[in-house]
């Protein structure tokens, strides 16, 4: 039995340590607000105090911890990504979850399957195989497999869908999953024994902006003074810049997710498959998790509809037809906040000392430890973008400096 | 075997035994029988093991709201075996277990509780580093419940519509009341209800001492509903979610009904709830309602002697009907001081049944192996949640308990309803429901019958004025009543096993823990403990969970609230859901000319269209073969997958002036321009050609994968911007073909009289209309693979003949079909590039050397700001034709092309042309590479470097002299 399970088992005291502090008062003043509870806000919150000293920080959040996307994402960890810029900043993400649980001294249960992408035609296949010639370039495992190899790494999917027979894979072993309560959980135990303060239920009202540059920011527990301020609100991004009077580019999607009931194991890998729009993974707690789409038209709404449980699932079924026979337990929404080219915005705004962690439509999840560090160097230098994000900052929707991540379309001629 | 007489029995048919085996043993049963109930009428109470713990459960509810009962069948796992009919000859195991369910290897896990707190797998396991990947699958396994079945083919599911005035969920008392009041009125009802029978709780609950109320009210509502002429009703049917606007989705058999209501009535009732007690989990401790559905509904004698633990006056009434089918009824326990009713009291103790009020069942007590309730531990109540030191041990062979009603708020929530508490009751409260969704009955907080009738005449009156429908029926007046709710039936063990949540194994403490290590917040707790996240997704432990957090926290429930209710309402068959396997795909008119031809199909966006005609082992030399066909006698291809859109009206040129990048305002009739659209970023996405065949008719083709949203995108832009054009998507009602090559010309002179066929007459570009074979077609002379060709576009239904005339004439000329993969080759000898293909979502006009199809002078298409702008900024990029000797290794599309260490491009299009005798292709390179004669190092498999050689284009016919001529 493992050593702390004894500790634990032994322990007349429960509990032997507290993750999240009891709520106390807001202070009237802290040298960095972040805006957003979630995981990549609390994420920076830890880098700040892990690296750069800073520790006068809250973390304002307008519902419960980690509520937002975080909880509602389905937990991909990938970085077969198609541009270089985005290859290379995913990359270092995946490096960092790896190391994660360790680091927290808390089990995100890290789960490293391989991720497993479907092409069903000869137009995907040729982005699949520019995605994994990129991600070899950077050092990222990544490879193009054909029909044999898929049938020896998942068994039980059905190789001929309807008229949409599998013809290639794009096989990308740094594929992985996590729990992901646990990622924001274990960034906001170990960003609150720092001295971070983490508020629930502290809704930001207003950006009070003088100059051009944010002053303090109203909460429905008062206004609290900040040296600068950091926007981490996945799903209402462009709610809040707007506040900031910054003009977004962003639009808005509910994206849906649903899940089983829990089966013993059988499907090790991710599997997805983008011309059935559906992505298929079992939990470590044996539940399977089905993922596609957006929904077709904007709204900031994450409620669920049956249209798209219909169409996903039947596709589900068409990959994996035993799959008719088991149940469904719950589905749900998230609204993912999409940019032009499917690339983040991160870095400087045009407000002073206000900086951007934003447009992270579907792919917030899997950026967290990475983005969390980057944001808290920029935050620390105050305001010399680093490196690795330099090509993410807002402006480049005004100079046509777009990183396109839509990849090369799925279509044919 | 032995069943209780009648009326006792009301789903079983006792002439009907059916036959089964549960692990391996044979039994018999009755039809009409749950899997449950059958089981439990050969005394068999164990069904399952816990998740976490392995400990031995049986049923809970009867009612399919647990998880106690999730049993394998051979193909389908988690089967609810308390709602799940028991059919002949069926084979039934146990799931989630180690050894055999009746002596589980893993039940020593339940000893280690205390090693395994709340959460515990965040706080181990990862130490030292890598730890973690060897503990991982081993802790996979044991997670999960039952096995998939992976070699299960699908069966045959539906879908139907329906439309109601007024759907009524649940037929129990008020369900039935109101659907009667509302269709007397006129109205179309639709009634749904899970049982197989009507009555909700009229079929298995007692109202009365005489135990007689249920039976009569229960026959004269269901007559009268049976036989309404508005009312239709779904038995054994669920409504299993509650989407905008009343759009519900009801499961019956093997379909699911989408139903579109005006009006929603949720009459869903309320679940009885359990007590929190150590060991409240045995097999023979279920809730009193399981013990009187076991009794009323299969005629199943629950256990020979009970202790009745309430906090209501229903448990009463319970015991009354244990004592009446001969349960010896060892004590009633009441958690309250007093009932509401004390005729209830003397009605017991005139039986005999002793009771013992203000106390409560502290532990249910077992014997070795744990397989059954063996005795309970009575206790004194001496403050919340607190017992006295000692008590009273009394034998029993079933507990029954019930601590309250929650209501079925799960539809009520998902369509946006708040639930509030009300501490004085100890009751949920609704509030905020969308319009045309009502709510009556227990779920509304009515709990006497007089009560809830009166209730639901109440709400099908306001739902009959909603429907502009004049009521019939006189309203009643509802009584205020008594409290069912006991404010705290949580009695925490010192020891534990206290179960708050059965399906996850939670106890009292693990939920107390949550909060006290920090997740004070319901939807924490819920997340970190996992309370409410099973099969049953918090039916029985969400109130408990409330009030502890609530308790824990110094918070009202109102404040905590409860976690979310999300759909599905129950578990539902993915296959429901998904309904018919649905495959749609579109055939061209000659698809089976193809088939015929030995093609190879492929698909195109929604379309099959031939790749190439012979093996698939041949596909190089049959695409060349083609190729070469075409390039040296005469071709044809089907190209009716195409896009096709006619755009008429007096500002059709305008329209496409607007929205293409050349200028089509001058355009003369019988005239086609090649048509490039950017979108408002300045990104190609899409192209064809606009051939004008009027002053007011343009017909124009995009690609087969763009043309839908190019359609959407017209009516759009038009509907915005007000033009006088109609636009009409003929994509599938016009089929294409191109004849190709140098003797085409020939072969269409055989079948096309009526016009000038001649290179002066008919013109490269040109457009005509006329006839061929006697069908009235549009040609487009057009040029895509770089021959002498005609587009030839009949509407669908001609398609064939046309075909198969043009293969006729051209016979003298050995015509010959060729596919995709050969059109593919001959557009890239030409340096046509295809959109999505050779363009990314990033590709502009320039770099793909379209400078010349973008206007200089017109002000205004979509993308004409972001088009000049990036034309401002110097080029990074360039897509450059690019050639390599034959016996190179060849690149394939996707390779990179490299610039020093960065990746500087790819390779979007690469094939030997065997008309060039070198491997030719199309690549994005760094704009200082793209020079003709420079060469570009492309990486291609295995990471091998070639040098390319960056040339003009195009690669074939420089002079475009073929397709002119």
């Amino acid at each position: 039995m493992p050593f702390n399970l004894l500790k634990y088992g032994l322990s007349s005291e429960y509990p032997v340590e507290v993750d999240l502090p009891a709520p106390k008062e807001l202070k009237s003043s802290y040298d960095v607000v972040i805006i957003g509870g979630g995981g990549h806000g609390l994420a920076t919150a830890y880098y700040l105090s892990k690296y750069h000293g800073i520790t006068n920080i809250a973390v304002l959040e307008k519902g419960y911890l980690g509520g937002g996307n975080t909880a509602r994402n389905t937990a991909v960890i990938r970085s077969n990504y198609l541009t270089s810029e985005g290859v290379r900043f995913y990359a270092e993400s995946v490096r960092m979850f790896e190391g994660l649980s360790n680091e927290f001294d808390f089990n995100i249960m890290y789960s490293h399957r391989g991720q497993l992408t479907l092409a069903h035609t000869d137009a995907t296949v040729r982005s699949f195989r520019q995605r994994a010639e990129v991600n070899k370039h950077f050092g990222g495992r990544t490879e193009m497999i054909d029909r044999q190899q898929i049938r020896e790494l998942v068994p039980s999917l059905n190789l001929d869908p309807g008229h949409l027979p599998v013809i290639a894979g794009l096989w990308h072993i740094d594929g992985a999953t996590a729990r992901h309560d646990a990622v924001a959980w274990g960034y906001a135990k170990q960003a609150a024994k720092r001295g971070v303060e983490i508020h629930q239920l502290t809704e930001v009202q207003e950006l009070v902006i003088e100059n051009g540059t944010i002053t303090a920011v109203k909460t429905n527990r008062g206004t609290i003074k900040c040296g600068c301020a950091v926007q981490a609100v996945a799903g209402m991004s462009s709610q809040l810049m707007k506040k900031a009077g910054i003009r977004s580019p962003i639009q808005t999607f509910p994206l849906q997710a649903m899940v089983t009931q829990p089966f013993k194991p059988f499907l090790d890998p991710l599997v997805s498959s983008s011309a059935l729009h559906c992505y298929v993974q079992q939990t470590s707690r044996g539940e399977v998790v089905f993922g596609g789409g957006s929904d077709p038209y904007p709204l900031l709404n994450t409620r669920s509809t049956l249209d798209l449980k219909e169409s996903l699932l039947a596709h589900a079924i068409e990959m994996f037809p035993f799959l008719a026979n088991a149940k469904l337990m719950r589905q749900w929404a998230g609204i993912t906040d999409m940019t032009p080219d499917y690339s983040p915005i991160m870095g400087l705004s045009p407000v002073n000392n206000y900086y951007l962690d934003a447009g992270w439509g579907t792919w917030g999840f899997k950026a967290t430890p990475i983005c969390g560090k980057t944001m808290a160097e920029l935050v620390a230098s105050g305001g010399k973008v680093p490196e690795l994000i330099r090509p993410f900052g807002l402006e480049r929707f005004s100079t046509f400096q777009q990183v396109n991540e839509m990849g090369a379309t799925a279509a044919s001629h | 075997m032995s069943r209780l007489p009648a009326p006792m029995g009301l789903l079983i048919d006792r002439n009907q035994p059916l036959d089964f085996s549960f692990d391996g043993k044979p039994y018999q049963g009755l039809a009409g029988d749950s899997i449950a109930s059958a089981l439990l009428a050969n005394g068999r109470f164990l069904l399952s093991r816990s998740f976490k713990y392995h400990r031995p459960r049986g049923p809970l509810t009867m009612a399919g709201q647990d998880a106690n009962t999730l049993v394998q069948l051979q193909s389908e796992p988690n089967v609810l075996a308390d709602s799940h009919l028991l059919e002949s000859g069926v084979q039934v195991t146990g799931q989630n277990f180690n050894g055999s369910l009746d002596n589980d290897n893993d039940a020593y896990l339940g000893k280690f509780s205390k090693f395994m707190p709340v959460g515990f797998y965040y706080r181990s396991f990862y130490k030292p580093k890598g730890a973690w990947k060897l503990w991982e699958p081993i802790i996979r396994k044991k997670a999960g419940l039952g096995v998939l079945d992976l070699k299960f083919q699908p069966e045959y599911y539906d879908k139907a519509y329906l439309f109601a005035d007024l759907a009524v969920i649940g037929a129990g008392p008020a369900g039935l009341q109101a659907a009667l009041t509302a269709a007397n009125a006129g109205a179309k009802v639709l009634l749904i209800e899970q049982q197989p029978v009507l009555g909700g709780s009229l079929t298995y609950a007692r109202f009365d001492l005489e135990g007689n109320r249920a039976q009569t009210l229960r026959r004269e509502l269901v007559d009268a509903v049976e036989g309404h002429a508005n009312i239709r009703v779904l038995k054994k049917a669920t409504c299993n979610a509650w989407f905008t606007d009343n759009y519900l989705p009801v499961i019956q058999n093997k379909r699911m009904y989408k139903v579109r209501a005006t009006q929603c009535l949720i009459a869903s009732g309320s679940f009885d709830q359990p007590v929190i007690f150590r060991n409240n989990d045995l097999p023979g401790v279920m809730l009193t309602s399981a013990a009187q559905r076991l009794m009323k509904l299969y005629a199943v004698k629950p256990g020979k002697r009970a202790v009745v633990l309430t906090g209501n006056d229903d448990g009463y009434l319970a015991a009354l009907d244990l004592h009446d089918q001969g349960v010896e009824v060892a004590a009633l326990v009441d958690m309250r001081n007093n009932p509401a009713d004390r005729a209830l009291l003397l009605a017991l103790e005139r039986r005999g049944i002793v009771c013992h009020l203000g106390s409560t069942v502290f532990e249910a007590l077992h014997e070795k192996g744990m397989r059954h309730v063996s005795g309970a531990d009575i206790r004194k109540i001496t403050g919340l949640g607190q017992v006295a030191s000692s008590g009273l041990v009394l034998d029993c062979d079933l507990l029954c308990m019930s601590g309250g009603y929650m209501p079925v708020y799960q539809l009520l929530c998902q369509a946006g309803g708040k639930l509030a508490y009300d501490d004085q009751l100890a009751e949920f409260t609704l509030s905020g429901l969308p319009k045309n969704l009502t709510v009556a009955g227990s779920a509304h907080g009515y709990h006497a019958l007089d009560n809830v009738l009166a209730d639901a005449i109440h709400a099908a009156a306001e739902i009959v004025v909603a429907l502009n429908l004049e009521l019939t029926s006189k309203p009643l007046a509802t009584r205020p009543e008594a409290q069912v709710n006991f404010p705290w039936p949580i009695f925490p063990h010192p020891k534990g096993k206290d179960f708050v949540d059965f399906d996850e194994d939670l106890q009292v403490r693990d939920i107390i823990n949550a909060t006290k290590i920090g997740y004070r917040d319901i939807q924490l707790v819920k997340r970190y403990s996992t309370v409410g996240m099973g099969p049953s997704q918090g039916r029985h432990s969400a109130l408990p969970t409330a009030r502890l957090v609530a308790a824990c926290t110094q918070r009202g429930i109102s404040e905590t609230g409860v976690t979310t209710a999300r759909p599905p309402f129950e578990a539902e068959k993915l296959a429901h859901v998904a309904g018919r396997a649905f495959d749609p795909y579109r055939q061209t008119p000659m698809h089976k000319r193809h088939m015929d031809a030995g093609a190879k199909m492929m698909p195109a966006g929604i379309w099959q269209r031939p790749a190439y005609y012979g093996k698939a082992s041949e596909r190089d030399a049959c695409m060349q073969a083609e190729a070469l066909h075409v390039r040296n006698k005469v071709g044809i291809i089907d190209v009716s997958t195409l896009g096709g859109l006619d755009v008429r009206g007096p500002d059709a040129a305008e329209l496409l002036n607007r929205l293409y990048t050349f200028a089509f305002l001058k355009q003369p009739i019988g005239r086609s321009r090649y048509a490039l659209m950017t979108n408002e970023h300045g990104v190609v996405i899409d192209d064809g050609v606009c051939a004008r065949f009027g002053e007011n008719h343009f017909y124009v083709t995009a690609t087969t994968s763009g043309v839908d949203r190019i359609y959407q995108q017209m009516l759009k832009w038009n509907a915005q911007w007000r033009l006088n054009v109609d636009i009409a998507n003929v994509t599938a009602a016009i089929s294409a073909v191109n004849v190709a090559g140098p003797d085409s010309r020939k072969v269409l002179e055989k079948v096309c009289q009526d016009l000038d066929l001649s290179a002066e007459g008919f013109p490269y570009l040109g457009v005509r209309q006329g006839t061929v074979a006697g069908i009235k077609t549009r040609l487009l002379r057009v040029g895509f693979v770089g021959e002498l060709g005609y587009e030839i576009h009949v509407p669908a239904r001609h398609a064939l003949k046309l075909w198969d005339a043009l293969m006729q004439a051209g016979q003298a000329f050995d015509i010959r079909p060729f596919g995709v993969e050969a059109q593919r080759l001959l557009r890239l000898e030409k340096g046509h590039v295809i959109i999505s293909q050779d363009t990314d979502g990033m590709t502009h006009p320039a770099e793909i050397d379209m400078g010349w199809a973008v206007s200089r002078t017109k002000p205004f298409f979509v993308g004409r700001r972001s088009v000049d702008i990036l034309e401002a900024q110097p080029q990074k990029r360039k897509l450059v034709g690019f050639t390599l000797p034959r016996v190179s290794p060849r690149p394939l599309e996707g390779h990179l092309v490299l610039s020093g260490a960065d990746i500087s491009g790819n390779v979007t299009s690469c094939e030997y042309s065997q008309s060039l005798d070198k491997i030719i292709g199309l690549a994005y390179a760094a704009f200082d590479q793209s020079q003709p004669g420079q060469q570009i190092p492309i990486r291609v498999e295995d990471g091998v470097i070639v040098h390319a050689t960056v040339v003009k284009l195009p690669f074939f016919d420089p002079e475009n002299q073929r397709q002119e001529h």
